[in-house]
């Protein structure tokens, strides 16, 4: 009997077997392939936009995904670093075989976790509570809680044109009965599909007619705690090539061929737009002349270069004929075809926010088989349920994260509040807080948290709490002190393209110039620059943006006093009078724990928020 | 319990002499205390009456003379803080203060939206709870209604034109942030969004310019009666003041404008300026002079100009009629029982009445609504309500495109910029009675090409 059973070695299984056991609980990992766990099966890149901000978070809280990146990674880059700190991320090339490589040796490491090569094929279910997994060969094992993250292997489909055959990604298994099972117990399952482009052999290109993409020139981790380098010289650049107006027609004169545009029918499946098939960019946009190509390499073990862009489901000698189209491709060697990939996944929206079902007792769910892409968000899912199953078990109250707490609050909202008709991809635009989930602050917002679960051990704390008490010294000091307007400030200050100064000024408000950075107010001071980059990155940001990030909070006040109001678990939404019935289907089906959750389902509108929360009140009343 | 701060005009609009503007919340005092001159109503005692003049944020002109009452929580109607302004009844200063509040950021209370606080905080007892949840439901629908319908079409359309228009300026910063390596979308910069910033600026204003003939129903057109001597003003004045609906308040003084009277015709208030120099006695052109008769018709947006049928055009009318040309005019011409010595030929339109009888009246109302294009006025108090409720979201709007212009002068980086711009696009939906919801999303997938 274990406490947790994981079902899946993906990103979300890794994360959600890790944190149980660190936290001491007895967690047995299912995967149908050891060799798989923690695979990446489609780009080598790990983080980006709104994407990068939750590899810090998932580091924040305590889980291993930063950190396996950072001694995975074969180049970094920060990303939107001319435009303000809201919006930064950083984005490493990740190396297909050190990083499943690196994340199986930290997982066999792991005290209270035992892994065992297996396909589950069944969940035991009493009472509406599960009990345990029945595997492919009758065996079974129980568990108090499962997590079941099967990613999309489930009934998965590849298809190349006309072709298709049932396949797990890259040829891997698929599980085959799992989503009917889930069916049996009354789940709802949609069908997914997304695609993946081709690789190319790496001695096959020509580079000279690419545009190369070098790796930043500094060092850059994921992990707080990263102490150890990739040497920045030893990166691996990618490279960046444009399709032609030749690749576009080939791909006209063959669209019929596509699984997309009509070679299978009946295709029922939906795919993401933001990882449209290059016939679908094609159509969509036909007025743009050139779409980009970035060719990525995979790892530095294997001679194989990812064709980002060209992602399609148009048959075999097609996929030749398009690829030689492309500048540096015309000679290139196809070592594997692109391909689209079909699966079921259930809807999220029969889940709590702690990603439990809400059907069926201790059934957790995370991870691309809840209707998301990515990597990273399966892994930022795979944590929270790991936390949520091993908090259930000690009979703790249930974590869940606000909007603008973290991008994983933003997603996992989303995901169980409106749902999703396509695999879903975080995007910073879908987080009204921007401002406040920054990569920069993940620590400041998070680290707290994991610290109380006993995923961040005390040395790591300390260190936090130490960065923390010099940002907020340094910045009370800053406060405090005056720089008068003496001729030697105000020579420093035209220097640098300062106005200079009338009245004395606080160094705190000098700061809010544009062109003013902290050393220069300790040159001003006659002081030596103390803090570290990331201690100095917090005091200015702090300070500049301080007008912004004080709206934002009195927005999120507002949210946080209806995100207070608790909708209590046994209402029945039929029994109000006067709720419009839209409200009434939408309210019984998603279940909002607050008021604040209740208002982001669409379709229920103002009015009905407000006789709901009247009802609330009185409903208190009568049972309290 | 509640995180906003709600108002209301309390009492029934323009037939009161005094009106009420009723606020309850945290922020009820702090909000009238910004724009109450005399006194800081933070340091007052709970439950009492100051007297003073609330002011107009935006340009520090008077509003209006007032008494305003502070009741602290928790004793009051919704055990919350709550502040009644006390002003003349005149719709114009009424919603000129619900409209400053509004955009000093109270939140238009839903009807019944008082007696629900009342009762959510426990101040009214559950007996009461159903006939409660009864008003609220049945009000809730109309104001909804009100709400989105109440929304001039003319206005809608620009407002969603605009809005259009500010989604795609953030959608354009979005898809930098998000796709920072793709190549087809512009590079957002400051220098870039500056101008298309302030294109929206200058349509925000000239809609709140055209807006104005909303603003004419809730407001009132500001009238003039002219005419030489013994032509029937006077007559035509005691007409329109002796139907039933007419209000006549002398607040002179206290407002902007030299308002003397408001007259209810058919729904559109007509608020007279320089009734005096209707009952002048003697001619008003020569004895009060062409300026001051220019003053007056250069200030009114509607002139009621009569003439007489019996007598021929002298010098006196035709310099009535050339300096009121350019002018909302109805041309009146009185004594149609008499002889008819009028040159009607030269008139470009006229009425034609006969000591001011009741068709009289219902024509030149109908002449009204013609000239200012109103349209069958169906107003009750919500519409009015609703109407300073779009204003004040589009002001906010604006306000937020002003902030970003101002960010843009402090350097400050894009995706700050685009909290206001974003800010706009969402008050500008909150008029339109839309979602934001997935909108941004869908509408950058649809304009850029995305994905690997």
């Amino acid at each position: 009997m274990y406490d947790i059973i994981v079902i899946g070695g993906g990103h979300a299984g890794c994360e959600a077997a890790l944190a149980p056991a660190r936290m001491g609980l007895n967690t047995l990992l299912v995967t149908a392939n050891l060799k798989k766990v923690a695979h990446l099966p489609c780009n080598p890149s790990i983080g980006g936009p709104a994407k990068g901000v939750v590899v810090r978070e998932i580091d924040a809280l305590g889980g291993e995904m930063g950190k396996n990146v950072d001694k995975s990674q074969i180049q970094m880059r920060l990303l939107n670093t001319g435009k303000g700190p809201g919006v930064q991320a950083l984005r490493a090339q990740a190396d297909k075989v050190d990083y499943p490589k690196n994340m199986l040796a930290t997982l066999l490491k792991q005290e209270n976790l035992t892994i065992i090569e297996e396909m589950v094929d069944d969940l035991i279910v009493q009472n509406n509570e599960v009990k345990g997994v029945v595997l492919e060969n009758n065996e079974k094992y129980y568990g108090k809680v499962i997590i079941l993250t099967a990613g999309t292997y489930m009934k998965a489909k590849i298809m190349i044109s006309n072709e298709t055959w049932s396949s797990g990604p890259d040829n891997d298994k698929p599980s085959l009965n799992l989503s009917d099972n889930l069916r049996k117990l009354g789940f709802k399952t949609m069908r997914l599909k997304t695609g993946t482009p081709p690789r190319v052999a790496i001695d096959s290109i020509d580079y000279d007619k690419t545009i190369i993409q070098p790796g930043d020139m500094y060092y850059h981790a994921f992990s707080y705690d990263t102490t150890e380098f990739r040497p920045l010289d030893k990166q691996i650049p990618c490279y960046l090539t444009y399709t032609t107006e030749e690749t576009h027609s080939i791909i006209m004169q063959n669209i019929s061929k596509s699984s997309m545009y009509g070679a299978i029918e009946k295709l029922e499946s939906k795919g993401p737009r933001y990882c449209p098939s290059i016939e679908d960019k094609i159509v969509r946009f036909a007025d743009k002349p050139r779409h980009q190509i970035f060719l990525e390499p995979e790892s530095i073990y294997i001679p194989e270069i990812y064709v980002q862009g060209l992602s399609t489901s148009l048959p075999k000698d097609i996929q030749e004929k398009i690829i030689h189209t492309v500048p540096g491709l015309e000679n290139c060697k196809i070592v594997r075809y692109a391909y689209a990939i079909e699966y079921d996944a259930i809807d999220p929206k029969q889940l709590w926010p702690t990603l439990e079902a809400k059907s069926i007792k201790g059934l957790f769910f995370a991870g691309q088989v809840n209707g998301t892409s990515g990597y990273e968000e399966a892994a930022g899912q795979g944590l929270m349920a790991g936390i949520n199953a091993a908090l259930k078990i000690m009979g703790k109250e249930p974590f869940i994260l606000k909007r603008n707490e973290a991008y994983i609050g933003v997603m996992i909202d989303d995901l169980v509040t409106k749902g999703t008709k396509e695999p879903y991809r975080l995007l910073t635009s879908r987080a009204e807080y921007r401002l406040l989930l920054r990569h920069d602050n993940a620590d400041i917002r998070l680290r707290e948290y994991g610290y109380n679960f006993g995923l961040i051990d005390e040395r790591r704390y300390l260190k936090f709490k130490q960065k923390l008490n010099k940002i907020v010294t340094a910045k009370s000091r800053l406060e405090k002190l005056k720089i008068n307007p003496s001729k030697e400030v105000n020579e420093y200050l035209t220097s640098i393209n300062s106005a200079a100064l009338k009245d004395g000024i606080t160094p705190l408000n000098l700061l809010k110039r544009p062109e003013i950075n902290y050393e220069h107010l300790m040159s001003l001071l006659k002081e030596e620059v103390r803090l570290s980059k990331a201690e100095i990155q917090q005091i200015e940001i702090q300070v500049k943006y301080e007008g912004y990030i004080k709206k934002m909070m009195n927005q999120v006040e507002k949210l946080n006093k209806l995100e207070a109001r608790r909708i209590p678990e046994a209402i029945d939404y039929n029994n109000i009078p006067n709720l419009a019935i839209e409200a009434k289907l939408k309210l019984n089906q998603i279940k909002p724990l607050t008021i604040g959750q209740a208002g982001r389902i669409s379709g229920v509108n103002p009015s009905d928020i407000a006789i709901l929360t009247v009802y609330i009140e009185t409903y208190r009343s009568k049972h309290e | 319990m509640f995180n906003d701060t709600i108002t209301a005009i309390s009492t029934a609009l323009g037939e009161g002499a005094i009106s009420i503007v009723r606020l309850s919340g945290s922020q009820a005092i702090e909000i009238v205390d910004k724009v109450f001159k005399e006194k800081n109503l933070h340091n007052v005692k709970s439950h009492t009456i100051h007297y003073g003049h609330i002011i107009d944020p935006e340009d520090n002109t008077l509003v209006d003379e007032v008494l305003v009452t502070v009741m602290r929580s928790p004793n009051t109607y919704t055990t919350e803080d709550i502040v009644e302004v006390n002003c003349h009844g005149g719709i114009f200063v009424t919603n000129k203060i619900l409209e400053i509040v509004l955009t000093l950021g109270a939140r238009l209370a839903e009807p019944g939206e008082f007696t629900k606080r009342a009762f959510l905080n426990n101040r009214i007892d559950l007996a009461q709870a159903e006939s409660v949840m009864d008003l609220i439901n049945a009000k809730t629908e109309a104001s909804l209604k009100v709400a989105v319908n109440a929304l001039d079409g003319r206005v809608s359309n620009l407002i969603s034109d605009l809005r259009e228009v500010v989604l795609g300026i953030v959608a354009s910063i979005e898809v930098n942030i998000d796709y920072p390596e793709y190549d087809d979308a512009v590079v957002m910069t400051n220098e870039i969004l500056k101008p298309q910033i302030q294109n929206v600026i200058t349509k925000m204003d000239e809609i709140l310019e055209v807006a104005k003939t909303g603003k004419i129903i809730r407001e009132g057109i500001k009238t003039v009666i002219v005419g030489k001597p013994n032509v029937g003003k006077s007559s035509l004045l005691n007409k329109l003041m002796r139907e039933e609906k007419a209000i006549v308040t002398e607040v002179a003084g206290t407002t902007r404008d030299l308002v003397e009277g408001y007259i209810n015709i058919g729904g559109i208030i007509l608020n007279l300026i320089d009734t005096a120099g209707v009952r002048e006695t003697k001619d008003i052109v020569e004895a009060i002079g062409v300026e001051r008769t220019k003053k007056v018709v250069n200030e009114a947006e509607l002139i009621l100009l009569v003439l007489n049928n019996n007598e021929q055009l002298n010098k006196d009318d035709e310099k009535l009629l050339e300096l009121t040309k350019d002018k909302k005019r109805i041309i009146i011409i009185n004594k149609m029982d008499l002889d008819s010595n009028i040159n009607k030929a030269k008139l470009p339109n006229y009425l034609e009445t006969s000591m001011l009888n009741d068709d009289s009246i219902l024509m030149i109302e109908k002449e009204i609504k013609q000239l200012f294009e109103l349209g069958e006025i169906k107003s009750q108090d919500l519409t009015y309500m609703s109407n300073s409720r779009h204003i004040a979201k589009l002001k906010s709007a604006r306000k937020s495109l002003g902030d970003a212009l101002d960010s843009i002068s402090n350097k400050m980086p894009i995706d700050m910029i685009e909290i206001d711009v974003k800010e706009a696009w969402i008050n500008l939906g909150e008029i339109l009675g839309e979602e934001v919801g997935d909108n941004l999303i869908n509408e950058l997938f649809s304009k850029f090409c995305l994905g690997k």
